[in-house]
């Protein structure tokens, strides 16, 4: 549903050529859920934007959804969903309804389809409260679960997502965890997020992406994730140990070439 | 079809996120209302001394203080009002430009509606003021309720280009106190364009500031003649809206190939 070859993306940053992501290559298989990791800065973010046509790559390629992101955009924005969680896609003066009404539009979605899927997802996601009240006023996790929303209305296959539990209290995060892991395992929607919440990844993650320095240092599950830093209690004190060190140790080396089979990662 | 209804409801969203605001709307139209009172005052006061300046009478120039007040809202004169300003320093633009729909009609359908409802909040006070309280002459060429439109959307391309120039400024504010001074000066806000000297008067004349308030103002005193007026208005929309589109191609490529 996802494969990158050799993906690379450098920044000019004063003259100087900054490789923000070198040579990254993975596959993730359709109804997959997939958690990227990695430091600030380690090119997670502009992953996702090259993934969604965002950005184009300066070097290699990415399909997504059998489409070329950089060239096939438009196509490729009605068959998927993407939410920012540091962004917002809706219409701050609007009320949450009306931003609806406009990605329906925008996406040229049937109107019968948009009722259904937005009663659905009202109910789910418990917006009936605040449907009618303009954007500026909600609660972030009301936001992001408008937001949620809005990136699911067309149904898309598969949903991209950048922090979305960023900023959220325990209860707005339990909510989108429980609807993604839903949508996810009811709808097979493929799911790939980034995230600095290690909660996101052993809640709903059954295969971790690891990227640093722009490169992919770890490609598992999260109990290989584990392994790799033996004796150490929990899932942070691993993830930061891999961190801190500058070169992360892999288990193995990730995959060069895209297979035909889909990658089946077991714990 | 589907893209019409998309426009439509974008102009109706503009007028409503504008209509939400009421109370700033009123005070606009208290402000536009009394500078219009006093702009009056001193009009008179120099066609009494100066008759037929500009080839206008008392009663029009007066017309053309209160008109050219009405204006300030719908032409948005003092600049701004176009929703993505912020999101480009933001940097939520690049989630804008990589939408399924083209911002320029995008954003030209929203401001069309904000126009719609600052014309009636905010044009029709000042107007009614003054007909209440001075002389004023009533409409000549039908032709005007056109150019106040065309007026709209040269103003609308004018403050796109200046909006979307922060792709490329890091600070967007510089840009808009230009442009809302070159505005105010060049429309014919401050004085009309024929009471200008020379080669001032010309450039003036020819600018696209005055294809937003001395031409339409114009259309309702019937001073010129009507097609001549509507095409150069028409140019300069088109030569706006066109820049603008090429100008958003560079600006989708700078974030988009360029990153930021």
């Amino acid at each position: 549903m996802i494969e990158t070859v050799s993906l690379s993306r450098d920044f000019k940053v004063r003259g100087t050529v900054v490789p923000a992501v070198h040579d990254l290559t993975f596959r993730v298989g359709a109804g997959e859920f997939v958690g990227c990791l990695g430091p600030n800065g380690a090119g997670k973010s502009t992953t996702i934007k090259m993934l969604t046509g965002i950005l184009t790559p300066t070097r290699g390629r990415a399909l997504v959804a059998g489409l070329d992101p950089a060239r096939q955009r438009k196509a490729l924005a009605r068959r998927i969903g993407v939410v920012f969680g540091q962004r917002t896609t809706l219409w701050w003066d609007l009320p949450l309804r009306d931003s609806f009404e406009l990605v329906r539009l925008l996406y040229k979605v049937d109107r019968s389809r948009f009722a259904a899927r937005l009663a659905e997802l009202t109910e789910v996601l418990d917006l009936g409260a605040f449907l009618r009240t303009p954007v500026r006023q909600l609660s972030l996790g009301q936001r992001m679960r408008g937001d949620v929303t809005a990136a699911l209305l067309h149904d898309p296959e598969v949903l991209v997502l950048d922090e979305p539990t960023i900023g959220l209290d325990v209860v707005a995060k339990a909510e989108v965890r429980s609807f993604l892991a839903r949508l996810n395992a009811e709808r097979g929607t493929t799911v790939l997020l980034t995230t600095h919440d290690l909660g996101d990844v052993e809640r709903l993650c059954r295969r971790v992406l690891l990227i640093d320095h722009g490169r992919l240092a770890f490609d598992g599950s999260v109990a290989e994730l584990r392994a790799l830093v033996p004796g150490q209690e929990s899932i942070e004190d691993v993830v930061a140990h891999l961190y801190l060190s500058s070169t992360p140790a892999a288990p193995r080396t990730p995959r060069r070439t895209p297979d035909a089979d889909p990658p089946i990662v077991t714990a | 079809m589907a893209d019409f209804v998309l426009y439509l409801r974008l102009f109706q969203y503009g007028f409503r996120r504008h209509s939400t605001y009421l109370a700033a709307a009123l005070a606009g139209a208290f402000t536009n209302t009394v500078f219009g009172v006093l702009r009056a005052y001193v009009l008179i006061a120099l066609w009494e001394a100066r008759p037929g300046l500009a080839g206008y009478t008392i009663a029009e120039a007066v017309t053309f203080c209160f008109l050219t007040q009405g204006f300030i809202g719908p032409m948005q004169v003092f600049g701004r009002g176009l929703s993505f300003g912020d999101r480009i320093r933001s940097g939520d633009i690049a989630f804008d430009l990589v939408r399924p729909a083209p911002l320029l009609l995008w954003s030209l359908a929203e401001d069309l509606g904000r126009a719609a409802y600052l014309t009636l909040a905010r044009s029709l006070p000042p107007s009614i003021a003054g007909a209440v309280m001075f002389t004023m002459v009533a409409p000549v060429s039908p032709w005007f309720a056109l150019s106040f439109v065309l007026g709209i959307v040269v103003s609308f391309g004018w403050r796109y280009l200046v909006t979307l120039a922060a792709c490329w400024t890091t600070d967007d504010r510089g840009m808009h106190t230009l442009s809302s001074l070159l505005t105010f000066f060049f429309s014919g806000m401050v004085l009309p364009l024929g009471l200008f000297p020379g080669w001032l008067r010309t450039v003036a004349e020819a600018s696209p500031f005055a294809a937003m308030v001395q031409v339409p103002a114009d259309m309702w005193l019937g001073a010129d003649p009507p097609f001549s007026s509507l095409a150069f208005q028409l140019f300069w929309a088109v030569a706006l809206l066109g820049l603008g589109a090429l100008l958003t191609v560079a600006a989708r490529r700078k974030v988009v190939v360029q990153g930021g």
